[in-house]
């Protein structure tokens, strides 16, 4: 059984020591994957691979990665809420794939938001 | 849903919703005796006796978001379909999910990504620790983010270089039981 090293982890401690960005809570964006058994079934695991892919590949440190419930619009899921810091949470639906890579390079990592696959921006809406 | 792994993703983040600090995976995979056995266990609050009851009935939901509950009803009818059963344990503290299959019955869903599931559930949910442990025939293979946690300090368990460590040591493990190729 392969165990994970302790020098690894030892490695990766030393590596953030003094790096007040972590400890300070001081991310750039949030991103919340929706994770009840809707989204799970309509597919939330694999839109959460593609952001910790992006993450990963870009050695990304100051954007986190969560998961939430069940947000009562489950024929809207994958569902996700991107929290890019001083800017009010953003519900993004029926997120695939490829909304999430665009929704990660627009929004997590430019600031702006995707508005084609948003919620609800400025009317009211039936969430139908 | 697809796979025995999306299924014990919903039921463990059941588990967290329920105030759950440590969820323990066992998936066993018997192959001389052709039984699947998993068994999903939190710490959380549990259940009253007469939810308990009434917890395989789809219309049976703690949530109120909205008035069905169909995780563990879905999980049991793919058991079922595979010769196997569900079972669900709770004492007042905590809940337990045990769930059997006949390994080579030709309706079990297959296992799917288990690496993605511990993955999602660990940091998805960076305070809950996770034991998850994986028998396939004489093999085994045990991740325990309380022995990750102790050696990091301060730094969170969904730091990236710790998920991508996660990542490996996951896909390494499972490759050597075979489970994934």
């Amino acid at each position: 059984m392969p165990r994970i090293s302790i020098d690894d982890l030892k490695r990766i401690k030393e590596e953030q020591t003094g790096k007040m960005i972590l400890r300070g809570g001081q991310f750039r964006a949030k991103v919340t994957v929706h994770m009840g058994t809707c989204g799970i079934a309509a597919g939330a695991r694999e839109v959460m691979n593609v952001f910790r892919e992006n993450i990963a590949a870009r050695e990304i440190q100051d954007v986190i990665l969560t998961n939430s419930g069940c947000a009562g619009l489950c024929a809207k899921e994958p569902m996700i809420t991107v929290e890019v810091v001083n800017s009010a949470p953003v519900k993004y639906i029926l997120v695939d794939k490829e909304k999430a890579r665009k929704i990660f390079e627009e929004h997590v990592l430019g600031g702006k938001v995707v508005e084609d696959y948003a919620l609800a921006i400025g009317s009211e809406t039936m969430a139908t | 849903m697809e796979d025995l792994s999306l299924h014990i993703l919903d039921v463990a983040e059941n588990g967290i919703r329920a105030g759950a600090t440590l969820i323990n995976i066992l998936v066993d995979e018997n192959l001389e005796d052709d039984l699947l056995t998993i068994v999903i266990k939190d710490n959380g609050k549990g259940m009253s006796a007469e939810f308990l009851n009434n917890v395989l009935d789809p219309f049976v939901t703690t949530r109120t978001t909205r008035r069905v509950g169909l995780g563990l009803s879905m999980f049991q009818q793919s058991a079922l379909e595979a010769e196997g059963n569900l079972e669900v344990q709770s004492t007042g503290v905590g809940t337990k999910v045990t769930v059997t299959m006949r390994n080579s019955h030709i309706d079990r869903k297959p296992m799917g990504d288990m690496v993605s599931t511990v993955l999602a559930l660990i940091e998805g949910n960076p305070n809950v620790d996770v034991v998850y442990d994986h028998r396939r025939g004489h093999g085994e293979y045990v991740l325990d983010t309380r022995e990750i946690r102790a050696e990091l300090g301060d730094i969170p368990m969904n730091f990236p270089q710790v998920v991508s460590l996660l990542q490996c040591n996951l896909s390494e493990g499972l490759k050597e039981l075979n489970v994934i190729s």
